[in-house]
């Protein structure tokens, strides 16, 4: 579905963002999971607030620590502007990652962030409907990593999937588009 | 005598000036967007066992100049480009901040595999001196 209102008028200052921009909006895929906070996870509680949106798994030993650690000090660096922020972070990795373990892991970083768990068929389906892939490596005494996309996405106040930050860029990276995005 | 002694000049020196006019004047580009489309039916190509490369496997772009990969999706399904997933008419601007390479998944790509390299801005002589025979390399059947 197109969001061509806000398509157009956000033109311009999108242009602006540090992260990449998808052009024309479209509306982000709507997530059927469960929330560590006990609700239905979907991305219509968050209307309102702009909402970034991440796959990992509590085990991940490289990516997700520091994509965590990032998105924490961007919300710390936004100071009130924060609360308008809502982290969310979805398991590639129901088997283990039940709500509970996601719950404590995500806390870790800040006890504001929201995982999604869910069966697998539930996360494959979140998982399409992102583009997002993983695959898992299996090793010698049967534990196992998994290998996965590392994008956050970035969605606005009216659940319009705008941009699209790859892995690696800074807080203070997140905290320019975040600026731009809560102004709109 | 002078007659000759010019035509032994003229052509090093020409090629003094071109090299001073390639290493010193500034480089501009017209636009900091390097356009790359996926037309329309690459999917279904690909589902019919055509490897046709869409896009290049590996894509140079240079800070300052052409930073910022512009992707369109011309196709009738979804294409996932690295960090993102496209819908049908869809484009995803990216801007690069730093000289690095990239590696992206890519499903445009029969390999899945795509590789962007962004080198730094061409400031010293040698470098746009390096970039222009690039470009016009690149550029030559255009």
């Amino acid at each position: 579905m197109l969001l061509g209102a806000g398509a157009a008028s956000a033109a311009p200052e999108a242009t602006a963002l540090k992260a990449g921009v998808l052009s024309p909006v479209m509306a982000a895929p709507e997530l059927a999971l469960q929330a560590t906070d006990g609700q239905a996870l979907n991305l219509a509680r968050y209307r309102g607030k702009v909402v970034l949106l991440a796959f990992g798994f509590s085990n991940c030993g490289e990516v997700c620590p520091i994509t965590l650690a990032t998105l924490a000090g961007a919300r710390k660096k936004l100071g009130e502007a924060a609360g308008n922020v809502q982290v969310v972070y979805v398991t590639v990795d129901p088997e283990r990652d039940d709500a509970a373990r996601m719950k404590k892991f995500l806390g870790s970083f800040d006890p504001s962030f929201v995982g999604g768990v869910g069966t697998r068929a539930e996360i494959d389906a979140a998982q399409k409907s992102y583009g997002i892939s993983s695959s898992k490596k299996v090793f010698a005494d049967g534990n196992y990593s998994i290998g996965h996309s590392s994008s956050i996405y970035m969605i606005d106040r009216a659940g319009g999937l705008r941009a699209v930050m790859p892995y690696g860029h800074t807080a203070d990276d997140f905290v320019h588009d975040l600026k731009i995005l809560l102004r709109q | 005598m002078n007659r000759k002694r010019i035509l032994w000049i003229a052509p090093p020196l020409a090629v003094l000036v071109v090299l001073g006019w390639a290493g010193f004047a500034p480089v501009s580009v017209p636009s900091h967007d390097e356009l790359f489309e996926i037309p329309k039916g690459t999917y279904a190509r690909r589902m019919a066992g055509d490897k046709v490369e869409i896009l290049p496997a590996k894509i140079r772009l240079t800070l300052g100049l052409n930073d910022v990969l512009l992707l369109r999706n011309l196709d009738v399904v979804p294409q996932v480009f690295g960090p993102t997933i496209m819908m049908p008419g869809q484009s995803f601007r990216l801007p690069f901040e730093k000289a690095a390479e990239y590696q992206f998944a890519c499903t445009a790509h029969a390999s899945g595999q795509m590789t962007i390299v962004v080198e730094p801005e061409p400031v010293m002589p040698w470098s746009k001196i390096r970039w222009r025979v690039r470009d016009w390399w690149e550029n030559r059947k255009t």
